[in-house]
């Protein structure tokens, strides 16, 4: 209430002339206020849309942005006043804080923007109304849990291995994410398998078989067949422990993967079959023997690892704890009630099968639930009556927490099924970022072609140079001046891997060969000519390695037909560069040398700019020829 | 059993399923009572503001006040802001009773404004007069010593109850005799505002800290 309260001082002030009278001691100078009296009018130009307010107003907060002297960086003095460059409609809502006190937050805007705006304007989102708190808070947890799932999303599955991953680290991934691999994919059908047999033998272990001959009595199959049952389940729990023992090696962090819920399953799922195999076979320790077979029973859990439904639903049981809690909690207080009141209306009666309140209760729990088996029934008037309100009443307990447990299950459902969805479209942004990228850095390339035939012809540079902006200039300019800086040289993903290739096939024969080029190499200058005939004579070496790399070098010839201007000078220094480039065939993922300038997209900018040129020593030149084609070839630096 | 008895019992059962089943929410009806002021110019006649000051002063409170009055509650809520330590209730009490000059129980604007002029552009004595009518809760021209008892002990309830020094219990009683030592001088009992003029005005500390608040707007 900062508002209320600078302007009820005044009076506050004013009104201590009734203490002065009264007062024992002299009464302190007042503090002298410098400031103008007079109240002004501010303009505030926000993106076209002219707010005006009193600087008394924007003053009543002075840990804000308008009401410090920060929204003088924004003054502009040939219009005087204030030009924010942002949204008009939330700073509508901004504006009313500082003239209400009261912050609302605006239920049709998204809640990233809001906040977005509140952090720029120094407001921090607390001091937000009771009226919009809630929706405020609920909002935004929602934004919250769904970003957390987008980033788990993305990082969880498909994201390429990182290069130098231990097999530990591939196994862990190969068990988590089935598709990863094939064999993943195998060994998560098998289990699935083993897991659906395992419990089909349980269960027709107890189905009645013919008894054998001499006997009348019907046996369960389980009896009959007892080594053959015994060698099944002895085959399932192998499989489960080796897959448990696998787990429990591949995991990054062991003692949080055995304090998971489906590790303590797996354990409790293989335990009996030990026990019972450990323990011996006297009478007095068979029937807790017996009880813990029952525990094999929850091996049918362990289906959860391949049903995603199974999840949702555990997910929803658990965050619906507390209304199950609520349910169940207002479930036992309502069948003690009526058990008590059961039994004593009944007590009298002859035969009555309410012997004792604990009798009573499972009358009382057959009755709430509508299930009403009929085994105890009420005989007396009073008995009748009760058993009525308590089966009516049964109805509304059991009703009233059902819809909350429903909603959130459809929420946490309809949650899967977009991070589903989202999955599958994040392979087409994914596409259409690389095709960003290729956009960008043959840009660049263009760029550096221009410039290379700007030093001999500057009538042509003209006519390259004028379709570019001056922003795009200079960060090619930047570029440029970084590759020089590094020695190095922004290249394209096919030269690229087709280094990789001739490296690890074509090693051996390419190294003649490399020793000769590369005296080629070392004399390239920036000049067009000389690469071509430098290519020729590489193309030239180059077919004469292994017939790997011919595919490469005719694909490469392919594209070099179709254009007409330079060629790479791919062979003579990707062969000069042999042991060191070895190292990085390993790598999957390239990343964008250059951001795209014209079309921004999301991610690019981050990962782009700097290379490290120290784990890859080698020096890989540029494509130049690709420029030209609008082919589909990946720049990636290095 | 009486046939009024039944009747009586009957029409109360129905009264009662009346209720239950309309659920009536006459509670809701809305007590929008808004006061507008005099003019301006009739304003800045009457009290010793300017216009430009009397505007400023108007869109605060009405900013506060939307609806032009402020009533004791509200008062006692302001008034307690800037008390946060203590208890200000009671002497909010006091300060509404003396801005409520026409005893209406609630305070517009015009009586917010006429107090503001007096306490900060009045004369010395106006100022004094303001003060002894603050101070004479019944309003029968005498402060005797009950109505200055209650009056300090709701200032030393809002000091709260960590001060330094501790407060003793008879602190207010003491500072009471002592103000009557200094104010009554014919020593009946009673201060009259003739005698409580006198006496301020022969306190230079009174005189001079009279001027403190002057420029407060």
């Amino acid at each position: 209430m900062a508002a209320g309260v600078a302007t009820w001082l005044p009076f506050a002030r004013a009104a201590a002339v009734g203490w002065l009278p009264l007062a024992k001691k002299t009464m302190p100078k007042p503090p002298v206020d410098n400031s103008s009296r007079s109240d002004e009018i501010l303009y505030v130009n926000v993106s076209g849309v002219r707010f005006q307010t009193w600087k008394n107003t924007l003053d009543r907060y002075p840990e804000t942005l308008l009401g410090s002297s920060e929204k003088e960086f924004f003054y502009n003095e040939d219009t005087q006043e204030y030009f924010f460059d942002r949204d008009p409609e939330m700073f509508r809502h901004i504006l009313n804080f500082y003239r209400t006190g009261k912050l609302h937050y605006p239920r049709n805007e998204c809640i990233q923007a809001f906040d977005e705006e509140l952090a720029f304007y120094g407001i921090v989102p607390e001091i937000i109304g009771d009226c919009c708190m809630e929706e405020y808070r609920d909002r935004k947890k929602e934004n919250q849990e769904r970003l957390a799932e987008d980033t788990e999303a993305n990082e969880a599955s498909d994201a390429p291995l990182p290069p130098h991953s231990t097999s530990r680290e591939r196994l862990w991934r190969a068990f988590e994410n089935p598709h990863t691999s094939t064999m993943a994919l195998v060994f998560y059908y098998v289990t699935g398998f083993f897991i659906a047999v395992s419990v089909i033998a349980n269960v027709v272990e107890t189905v009645p078989c013919r008894p054998p001959k001499g006997s009348v009595k019907d046996l369960p199959c389980g009896e009959k067949y007892q080594l053959a049952f015994f060698c099944m389940d002895t085959a399932c729990v192998l499989i489960f422990t080796f897959e448990y023992l696998m787990r429990l090696f591949a995991a990054p962090s062991r003692c949080k993967f055995m304090r998971s819920v489906m590790s303590v399953i797996d354990v409790v799922a293989i335990m009996p079959y030990y026990i019972g195999l450990v323990m011996p076979e006297n009478e007095d320790v068979s029937g807790a023997f017996v009880t813990l077979r029952v525990f094999r029973v929850f091996r049918i859990f362990k289906f959860s690892r391949h049903s995603q439904g199974l999840r949702i639903l555990g997910y929803t049981l658990k965050s619906c704890a507390s209304e199950l809690g609520f349910l169940l909690f207002s479930l036992t207080m309502a069948i003690i009630i009526f058990a008590t009141v059961m039994f004593y209306a009944e007590k009298g009666t002859k035969g009555s099968t309410f012997t004792s309140i604990p009798a009573s209760f499972w009358y009382t729990i057959v009755t709430m639930t509508t299930l009403g088996y009929g085994d105890m029934v009420p005989n007396t008037i009073a008995g009748k009556i009760f058993g009525s309100i308590c089966s009516l009443s049964g109805v509304l307990v059991i009703a009233l927490p059902v819809p909350v447990i429903v909603s959130n299950f459809s929420r946490i459902y309809h949650q899967n099924q977009r991070a589903d969805k989202m999955r599958a479209q994040q392979k087409v942004r994914l596409a259409r970022i690389r095709m960003a990228k290729k956009g960008t850095t043959n840009a660049f390339l263009q760029y550096k072609e221009d410039r290379a035939i700007g030093d001999r012809d500057s009538d042509s540079t003209a006519l390259c140079v004028k379709n570019r902006s001056a922003f795009e200039h200079q960060h090619h300019h930047l570029l440029h001046c970084l590759e020089k800086t590094t020695n190095h040289e922004f290249t394209d993903e096919m030269t690229y891997s087709e280094l990789c290739m001739t490296e690890s096939v074509g090693f051996r024969t390419s190294r003649s060969t490399s020793l000769s080029s590369q005296q080629g190499a070392q004399n390239n200058s920036t000049g067009c000519c000389p690469r071509r005939a430098r290519r020729r004579a590489a193309m030239r070496l180059a077919n004469s390695t292994v017939s790997v790399s011919r595919g490469s070098v005719q694909e490469l010839d392919m594209l070099h037909v179709k254009t007409t201007s330079i060629p790479p000078q791919t062979r003579s220094s990707l062969n000069a560069q042999a042991d060191d480039l070895k190292l990085n065939c390993g790598e999957q993922d390239f990343t964008a040398a250059i951001i795209s300038i014209p079309t921004p997209p999301a991610n690019t900018p981050d990962e782009s700019l700097p290379p490290s040129p120290a784990p890859i020593p080698g020096i890989l030149r540029n494509t130049r020829a690709t420029a030209y084609t609008h082919d589909t070839v990946k720049i990636s630096s290095l | 059993m009486c046939p009024p008895l039944i009747v009586q019992f009957i029409s109360r059962l129905l009264l009662l399923f009346h209720y239950f089943f309309t659920l009536s929410d006459d509670d809701l009806e809305m007590t929008m009572v808004c006061h507008r002021p005099e003019g301006l110019d009739q304003l800045e006649a009457q009290t010793n503001f300017s216009k430009r000051e009397l505007q400023v002063l108007y869109r605060g409170f009405k900013n506060e006040c939307p609806s032009g009055v402020v009533n004791e509650d509200t008062f006692k809520q302001i008034y307690s802001q800037f008390f946060p330590h203590g208890d200000a209730s009671t002497y909010a009490h006091y300060l509404f009773n003396a801005f409520d000059a026409g005893h209406t129980g609630s305070i517009k604007f015009e009586d917010f404004v006429t107090a503001l002029s007096i306490l900060l552009r009045g004369s010395v004595t106006e100022k004094l007069q303001w003060t002894f009518n603050l101070y004479d809760i019944n309003r029968d021209g005498y402060i005797n010593k009950e109505e200055m008892t209650d009056i300090v002990r709701a200032i030393y309830d809002m000091m709260g109850k960590y001060t330094y020094p501790a407060l003793k219990t008879d602190a207010p009683k003491q500072h009471v005799d002592a103000f009557f030592q200094k104010m009554d001088k014919n020593r009946d009992g009673v201060v009259t505002l003739d005698e409580f003029i006198l006496s301020c005005q022969e306190d230079e500390n009174i005189m001079r800290s009279l001027q403190l608040f002057e420029n407060v707007i």
